[in-house]
Formats: C-alpha cells, sequence, structure tokens
C-alpha cells in the first residue's frame, strides 16, 4: 500500500533538483541515497528537494531527510525543499529543519485533505 | 549500664593454678558452660557489683568484698575467690574467675600482678571477638527483615486486583505505591449482579508481614459479604464482626466500602473509619460524609450509609492516608487542602490523567530524595460526559507501513468529526506516528500482534486511542530531540515520533498493564472554526 519513492535527479547549471514521487517513509532510504550520490557525482554546488509529488512524509522520513541535509551540509551544499504542503511546511518548521534549508512557498494541500 | 551488660558476654577460662568459674550476664537459651569449667554465675545488668568492676584498678578479692549484690552472693557460693575483670576502653566486657589456688594459699602479689596484665592483654582481643559476633547477628537480622518484606509486598500485590473495571461510559483508574517498609493500604473492585460495582479501599494499621496478611483476610471477608449482602453499612458490619476475634491486637483496619450502579451513577457508601471520598463536579469538590468505627476494634459496630449520585463529568476520588500525610521538607503534611485544590483542577480529566497530577503534585510537595513513608493509594472514577461517542475502530496487523493503512480506514470518521482541515492533518500525523510506534516498539512488528485504533468524541473534545500487544515493557523515552546534534551526526537522525505526536494534538499519554501500551491522543474541536496556524 506504501508507494515506494522514486527520485528523479536533474542536474543543470551546477544545481541539482531531486524530483521525488511517492513517500518519504522507511522504504524511500536506499531511493534517496542514490539520488544524493548522483546529484554529488555530478558536481552539484546546490540542491533542491522537491516534494511536489509526495503526498506522505512520516518520522522516519523526517530521519532520512536529516540524513542527506547532514551530509548535504558537510560537502557546502545548500539545500531548498520545494513543493511542500501547508502541512509539512508546518512539521519542517517544528522539527527546525527550516531553520537548515530554504522552504520554498508551497503547493495547495493534497486532494482529500480538505474539507 | 545498658551497654556494660549488652558487652558483657560470657567467659569460660581457667586459672593459672586453680579451675576459674565462668560469669555471665542472664542470657536465656544458651547452652551451659562446658564440664571442665564450675557452675556460671549470672549477673543481672542492674547489679551493682557491674559498676564497681568497671571501676575496679585490678585483681577483686571476693571474699573481702562489702556489697548487696546477688551476683556477689552467687560468686561467694560458687567458691570464686578472686575476680579480674576484663576492661578495655572503660568498658566492661567480661570477667576472669579464679577459685581458690591448688596450693590452698592467698593469691600472692606476682599471681595478681600476672593476672592483670594476662586480663589487660585479653580484654581488647575478647572485644574484638565480640564485636565480629554482634555484627554477624546483625547482617543476619538485617537479612532477615527484608526478606520479609519482601513477603509482605508479595502477598498485597497477590491480592490487589490486576486489571480494572471496564464499564461503558466510567473510566476507572487507580495507583498504589508500596513504601519501602510496605503498609497495609489495599483496594479492590468487585463486580456485582445488576449492573453494580464494589468498590473498597482499606489501611491496615501496622506494617510488614502481619498487616500485609490481616489485608488479606479483611480482602477475603469482605468479597464474601459484598455477594450476599447488598447494603455498604451490613457489609462492614459483618467484616468487623469477622475480624474482632482473630485480628491481633493494636491492629485494626479502615475501609470504605462503596456500591455504585454503573446505568444511573447512584453511589451509596459505608466507612469504617478511612479517609472521606471527594468528588469533582462542575467546578466544584465536595467531601462525601460517612461515619463508622475501625474494623475489628469492637464487635457490634453500625456503619453510616451515605448516598450520593455521581452525574456525568463527576469524579470520584478515594484514597489513602499515604497521601494527605506525606510531609515536605519542613515536616508540613500535604494535607486535604491540597488534595482537593489538585481535584478542582485536574477533576474534568481522566481518572489515570488526574492520578499521574496528583502523583506528580505529591512528589513535587514531599522533600526532594525522601523516602516514602507510608503506602500511597488512589482510585479514581468518572463518569464519562454523557455525549462520548465511538466513532470508528480499525485494527491492523504489525507490518511496516501499516500506519497508512489505519489512517486509510479512519480517514472517512476523521473527516467527518468536524476538525478544520490543518487539524485533521495534524490529527493523521499524530495517528500514524503512534500506530508506528505501537507496531515497532509494542509489537515488535511481529505481524501476528494487531495494533487497535478507537477514534471517540468525547464532549467537546476528539480523541484517538492507539494501544498494542506490548508487554510490561515501558515504551522507549526517546530524548528531545536536538537538529543541530542529528545534523552533526552527534545523535542519530531517527528519535522525532514522539516528538511530532506530541507538537500535534492538544494532549498525549500514554499509559499501559501488563498486555497492553495505549497511547491516547486528544484533540480539541473548536467549532469547525479553522485555526491553522501555518
Amino acid at each position: 500500500m506504501t508507494t515506494a519513492l522514486e527520485v528523479k535527479v536533474d542536474v543543470g547549471g551546477g544545481e541539482a533538483t531531486l524530483r521525488m514521487t511517492g513517500d518519504v517513509d522507511r522504504e524511500a532510504g536506499a531511493a534517496l541515497d542514490r539520488a544524493y550520490s548522483e546529484a554529488a557525482a555530478a558536481g552539484a554546488a546546490s540542491l533542491t528537494l522537491d516534494f511536489t509529488a509526495v503526498p506522505y512524509i512520516n518520522s522516519t522520513g523526517i530521519a532520512l531527510i536529516v540524513g542527506l541535509l547532514g551530509r548535504a551540509r558537510g560537502a557546502g551544499v545548500p539545500v531548498t525543499a520545494r513543493g511542500l504542503t501547508e502541512h509539512y511546511r508546518e512539521i519542517f518548521e517544528i522539527t527546525r529543519l527550516s531553520d537548515f534549508m530554504t522552504i520554498e512557498a508551497g503547493a495547495p494541500a493534497p486532494e482529500g485533505s480538505r474539507r | 549500664m545498658s551497654s556494660v551488660a549488652h558487652s558483657l558476654r560470657r567467659i569460660v577460662t581457667r586459672g593459672r593454678t586453680a579451675p576459674a568459674v565462668a560469669a555471665s550476664v542472664a542470657e536465656p537459651g544458651r547452652a551451659p558452660a562446658p564440664a571442665s569449667a564450675a557452675m556460671p554465675v549470672d549477673i543481672a545488668p542492674n547489679d551493682p557489683i557491674i559498676p564497681y568492676f568497671q571501676s575496679a584498678a585490678g585483681a577483686v578479692d571476693i571474699e573481702a568484698l562489702e556489697l548487696d549484690s546477688p551476683a556477689l552472693a552467687a560468686m561467694r557460693a560458687a567458691g570464686v575467690k578472686l575476680v579480674v575483670p576484663l576492661v578495655t576502653q572503660g568498658e566492661l566486657i567480661g570477667l576472669l574467675n579464679l577459685g581458690p589456688r591448688l596450693s590452698d594459699q592467698d593469691y600472692s602479689g606476682d599471681d595478681r600482678r600476672l593476672l592483670e596484665s594476662l586480663a589487660a592483654q585479653a580484654a581488647p582481643a575478647v572485644r574484638v571477638g565480640q564485636l565480629v559476633r554482634e555484627q554477624e547477628a546483625e547482617i543476619r537480622s538485617r537479612e532477615r527483615l527484608e526478606q520479609e518484606l519482601a513477603v509482605a509486598r508479595l502477598i498485597q500485590q497477590n491480592f490487589l486486583p490486576r486489571s480494572l473495571p471496564e464499564a461503558a461510559g466510567w473510566s476507572v483508574a487507580a495507583d498504589y505505591r508500596p513504601a519501602r517498609e510496605v503498609g497495609g493500604d489495599f483496594y479492590d473492585f468487585i463486580d456485582l449482579p445488576d449492573g453494580r460495582l464494589g468498590i473498597v479501599v482499606g489501611d491496615v494499621t501496622d506494617k510488614g508481614v502481619p498487616a500485609a496478611l490481616v489485608m488479606a483476610a479483611t480482602r477475603s471477608v469482605l468479597r464474601a459479604s459484598a455477594q450476599r449482602l447488598v447494603e455498604p453499612g451490613a457489609v462492614l458490619e459483618r467484616v468487623n464482626e469477622h475480624l474482632v476475634p482473630d485480628i491481633p491486637p493494636n491492629m485494626f483496619v479502615t475501609c470504605l466500602y462503596g456500591v455504585l450502579e454503573l446505568d444511573t451513577g447512584r453511589l451509596v457508601f459505608a466507612n469504617a473509619g478511612h479517609n472521606l471520598p471527594m468528588v469533582a463536579a462542575g467546578g466544584a469538590v465536595t467531601e462525601l460524609m460517612a461515619r463508622g468505627m475501625p474494623l475489628g476494634l469492637m464487635t457490634g459496630m453500625a456503619y453510616e450509609e451515605t448516598e450520593a449520585v455521581l452525574d456525568p463529568g463527576a469524579h470520584l476520588l478515594l484514597y489513602s492516608d499515604g497521601v494527605t500525610e506525606a510531609h515536605d521538607a519542613d515536616r508540613e503534611m500535604f494535607g486535604g487542602g491540597r488534595l482537593s485544590a489538585v481535584m478542582a483542577e485536574g477533576g474534568t480529566r481522566r481518572g489515570d490523567d488526574l492520578l499521574r497530577t496528583l502523583i506528580a503534585a505529591l512528589g513535587a510537595f514531599c522533600a526532594p530524595g525522601a523516602e516514602q513513608e507510608d503506602d500511597i493509594t488512589l482510585v479514581a472514577i468518572r463518569r464519562e460526559s454523557g455525549s462520548a461517542a465511538v466513532l470508528a475502530e480499525v485494527s491492523v496487523a504489525s507490518e511496516p507501513g501499516n500506519e497508512r493503512e489505519a489512517i486509510r480506514q479512519l480517514e472517512p470518521a476523521l473527516m467527518g468529526a468536524g476538525l478544520s482541515a490543518g487539524r485533521l492533518e495534524r490529527m493523521k500525523t499524530a495517528v500514524a506516528e503512534a500506530v508506528m510506534n505501537a507496531m515497532e516498539h509494542g509489537n515488535g512488528f511481529r505481524p501476528e500482534l494487531p495494533v487497535d485504533v478507537r477514534l471517540v468524541r468525547d464532549g467537546d473534545a476528539l480523541r484517538v486511542e492507539v494501544t498494542d500487544r506490548g508487554s510490561a515493557r515501558p515504551m522507549p523515552d526517546a530524548p528531545e530531540p536536538d537538529i543541530e546534534a542529528k545534523l552533526a551526526g552527534e545523535q542519530t537522525p531517527r528519535g522525532w515520533g514522539l516528538f511530532l505526536i506530541r507538537n500535534m494534538v492538544d494532549e498525549l499519554d500514554v499509559s499501559g498493564d501488563d498486555e497492553h501500551h495505549t497511547t491516547r491522543l486528544v484533540m480539541r474541536l473548536e467549532g469547525g472554526r479553522d485555526d491553522d496556524r501555518a
């Protein structure tokens, strides 16, 4: 029932964008690792995580993002999050992830969560 | 004097020139001296000869001594001629008693000097031996005491209810904390016919095994009587008649027994000298009064009955004096006033929540690090507000990812519950995290163990209860996540679950028994107002 995360890496002009499709949960670790390595190998100087097609992030997913952010900061690569719903923007604020990455103005909440 | 008597021990020895006679203070149950020695002489602790020997400056000629002392007479009768006191550090610890010289001559000055020098060397050595023996005895008695405490604890815990009664529309909570010396507190719930529940809280005076045994007897008689008699007053009368002939002297039992009609909230109770129950209802706290003598004191006692009705939302608290008589650092007692104040504030919450608040208030009141003086027993019974309704019940197997299945099944009921869009999202995240914790930490991802989720609307709040089959193992208490430490690799990147839940809902509490953990998430309904923070 979980949709395994797929990550497409777009590199251009020294910037890498990780376009994620699916859930960021415990199954997402390998895909995120691979994508990060690909971006790093391409010599990206900055990284954008695109959550537009991510309907669900749980605490394990937060841990994966923290891990990825830690590696990027170690390499001096700034990270931006794009396409977060209002709810997950709030969670990025509560966890203070937003203090260590740029949060771009988000997309509307996914279908079904608004009454 | 008592220290002298305490350190005096029988010394059996043989003189250089004559058979010695042993002296000892009265010590019942000791084996007689070996046949090779003469009859031992017992010296009473208050015999004037003891201070005399203690201050004597060497060997004492018994025949020349003039003293009104029974021991002196006994020594003479036993043929003692010369006594050399064994004194070390100003303390008389024994006597070297000598009979007549074999040559029938008197003891010479040389004899006396030799004996005195012998005594001066022997006394400290004998004292060391005595101290070692005393210490060994003390260790043995301490071990016996510890063992007795363990037995008392075992008896007591064996007779406390293993589970709490579950009744629709009621929440029942109990907390029992034994003091190290285990007092005689107890509580009990008795299932009665016609939808009634018997409630017992009691306290046996005295501590340890005797108190635990009386507690067990009281509980059994009370259980039996409660099945046969309807009126609580009559039940206590019956228990009292049973206890009086058998209870050890100086021991009695305070006990409160109530019968609660679950469908009407009508409570009838009688009281045998126990702390009075408190009721919090409509913002006020009242003490319910009923008079009666403690159980086990004398026969023919009557017990007044009092009736009260617990309306929806009312909260009944029963407790033992270990609560109100807990002291702070200045020896001031916690008292009924403080208890009632906590009740007034926490009375509207669930029973287990109230008890936690009470225990925390007690802990904050008592001197830090102080040992708990007496058993503490608390029983809280709350009649739920009338509008509590189960909106959905969902069960999922403990397999990774199944938290989403739980959310999917719960979502229709959640969406119809009247939460604003933002709060709905928060509730979903909180429930997902709670289910993940339950599957992983409670059930160890064993697929055959289900996680049950219940969505309840209780008055103006929405409550989700997530229950796993975790045994007595406590849920891991993760440290507050620190993003800086996590990014620097000094803290695991994980550990966000409880933190997220806490930040998503209005109230979070985790409780458990021997077979389950239950996480309760509460979110107040704000009348459909959209109060999204983001």
